[in-house]
């Protein structure tokens, strides 16, 4: 049987990494999406070709819907029909409220949340005509519960949801499946970048579980989502947070 | 004056049928549709000082204050456009001059785009993102920083059970007021010392001119998924924003009141 195509956007990033690499070691055919603006990509695929993984990758701007449309297309025609999407690539611009001007919160709708439409619009049909495919939206906490200094990205990542449920309820018939999940504090570079009495006294005390989320548990998440035996989850927000926020 | 104080001057106030104590200026986007003429009527019976918001030209403006004056009501007019930053900044420009600052701001603005994801535009999307989630930011961001700087001010946004069960045919609608939700949490945190709250009410099917339109066997079906077995009444509605922006609710922030006969319960 040949292999399912999975599109990974932000497939470079600290999450993006694991995801890509687990993927493929389970079997998919991972194509990994990055920003235009990366310039490390090279490097990257570099290091993933010595570790043994060789990705299609593609530079796509998905805030915009006509690069989408022209990337998606190129990579249904390189690679084969896309049978799997997972909407990962985000953008944070913290500020308090007092001091977020309308760019900070235009950056992030436009990645964190139209980058959805934009995405998945490309490759919904398809699934559909087939009668098969797998979408998972990467939210945040910080979605559900909200955080300080986030209220661009909280909305974003909240408005990831409404939209998984929606679509979730329109395919529903079709074989398609459309979930969210909603990480916690995982050790990607950038968590592991905080100093490490901040996260002893600040970040882990909020943890229950008592330690940050592995990339490869979040990676885990979605592979057991792709799978057959997840078919009848759909419309659903799955928590992988280490108990840091219960609802 | 401390909460329970003014918890209690409020008590003594209702319970003699007199008007609030604190006799305040609220803002209602949208404040001309079904739901937003009823908050309005409700805030302004409260004693407040009413300013609702509409489209810029918006064809019935005269009417729909004719209406209110006929009733007794006193309100103001504010024309802007929400989708729009500069629109909102000069809009509140104006209310500040003739009505003082803003201590509630309800965010009830908004439109349906509705359309299978299949048939749905980027326009489609657009349109709705911006009128119903990235209005919240242009019109918020006008109001907030007064707020936190006199220390008392309440937001409510007005979102949907759509958001929270999703629905079929509206993905850009059930994303826009799901955003809210987590607009509202993160605000909330950052606010929480200033005395100031931010919530949402999520309505379920409202007995309003748009629920009203739609063919009497389509409502009928709605009604009947509808555990109450009725549309909710405007007013029901504006009861829930009253009760948020009174006193008494000031410890109630970050929460999202379902307002829908037991449709969806989480």
């Amino acid at each position: 049987m040949a292999k399912k195509v999975a599109v990974v956007t932000g497939g470079m990033g600290g999450l993006g990494e694991s995801i890509t690499t687990k993927m493929a070691d389970a079997g998919y055919q991972v194509v990994v999406t990055y920003s235009p603006s990366n310039t490390k990509y090279k490097s990257w695929l570099d290091e993933m070709k010595g570790k043994g993984y060789a990705f299609a990758a593609y530079p796509v701007d998905v805030v915009s819907f006509e690069d989408c449309g022209a990337k998606c297309a190129q990579i249904q025609k390189e690679c084969g029909n896309i049978d799997i999407l997972v909407n990962n690539a985000g953008i944070t611009r913290d500020m308090t409220f007092k001091k977020m001007t309308k760019n900070d919160w235009d950056a992030v709708m436009h990645t964190n949340l139209d980058s959805c439409f934009n995405m998945t619009k490309q490759v919904m049909d398809g699934m559909v005509e087939r009668n098969w495919g797998r979408v998972i939206n990467v939210a945040s906490v910080n979605g559900q519960k909200g955080a300080f200094g986030q209220t661009n990205y909280s909305a974003a990542k909240a408005g990831i949801h409404g939209f998984t449920k929606a679509l979730a309820l329109e395919v529903a018939k079709k074989g398609v499946t459309i979930n969210t999940i909603s990480p916690g504090y995982i050790g990607t570079k950038m968590v592991t970048a905080i100093p490490k009495e901040i996260l002893d006294s600040k970040i882990l005390p909020q943890i229950p579980v008592g330690r940050l989320g592995n990339p490869e548990e979040i990676a885990g998440l979605i592979i057991y989502l792709c799978s057959e035996e997840a078919a009848f989850v759909t419309g659903a927000n799955i928590s992988i947070n280490g108990g840091q926020h219960m609802y | 004056m401390q909460v329970m104080d003014r918890i209690k001057e409020e008590e003594k106030a209702t319970a003699v049928g007199m008007s609030p104590v604190a006799r305040r200026v609220v803002f209602v986007t949208g404040g001309m549709g079904g739901i937003g003429s009823a908050i309005c009527r409700r805030l302004a019976l409260a004693g407040h000082t009413i300013v609702a918001g509409c489209l810029p030209g918006y064809e019935r403006k005269e009417e729909w204050l004719g209406a209110m004056r006929k009733d007794g009501i006193k309100v103001h007019a504010a024309e802007g456009d929400v989708a729009n930053f500069e629109s909102c900044a000069s809009m509140f420009h104006n209310v500040r001059s003739i009505v003082g600052n803003v201590d509630i701001l309800v965010n009830n603005a908004g439109i349906t785009r509705d359309s299978l994801f299949k048939r749905m535009s980027e326009r489609d999307w657009i349109d709705v993102i911006s009128t119903n989630l990235n209005s919240v930011f242009n019109v918020t961001r006008q109001v907030v920083d007064g707020m936190t700087e006199r220390g008392w001010g309440r937001i409510v946004n007005i979102s949907s059970v759509n958001a929270i069960k999703g629905q079929f045919g509206q993905t850009n609608y059930s994303a826009a007021k799901a955003g809210m939700a987590g607009f509202s949490k993160a605000l909330a945190q950052e606010v929480v010392k200033k005395g100031v709250t931010v919530n949402t009410v999520s309505p379920g099917y409202v007995e309003t001119d748009l629920v009203m339109a739609i063919r009497a066997e389509v409502r009928a079906q709605i009604v009947a998924s509808i555990p109450m077995g009725r549309l909710a009444k405007p007013e029901e509605i504006a009861a829930v924003v009253a009760f948020l922006v009174s006193e008494e609710a000031g410890y109630i922030t970050g929460a999202n009141i379902s307002v829908n006969g037991g449709m969806h319960m989480m």
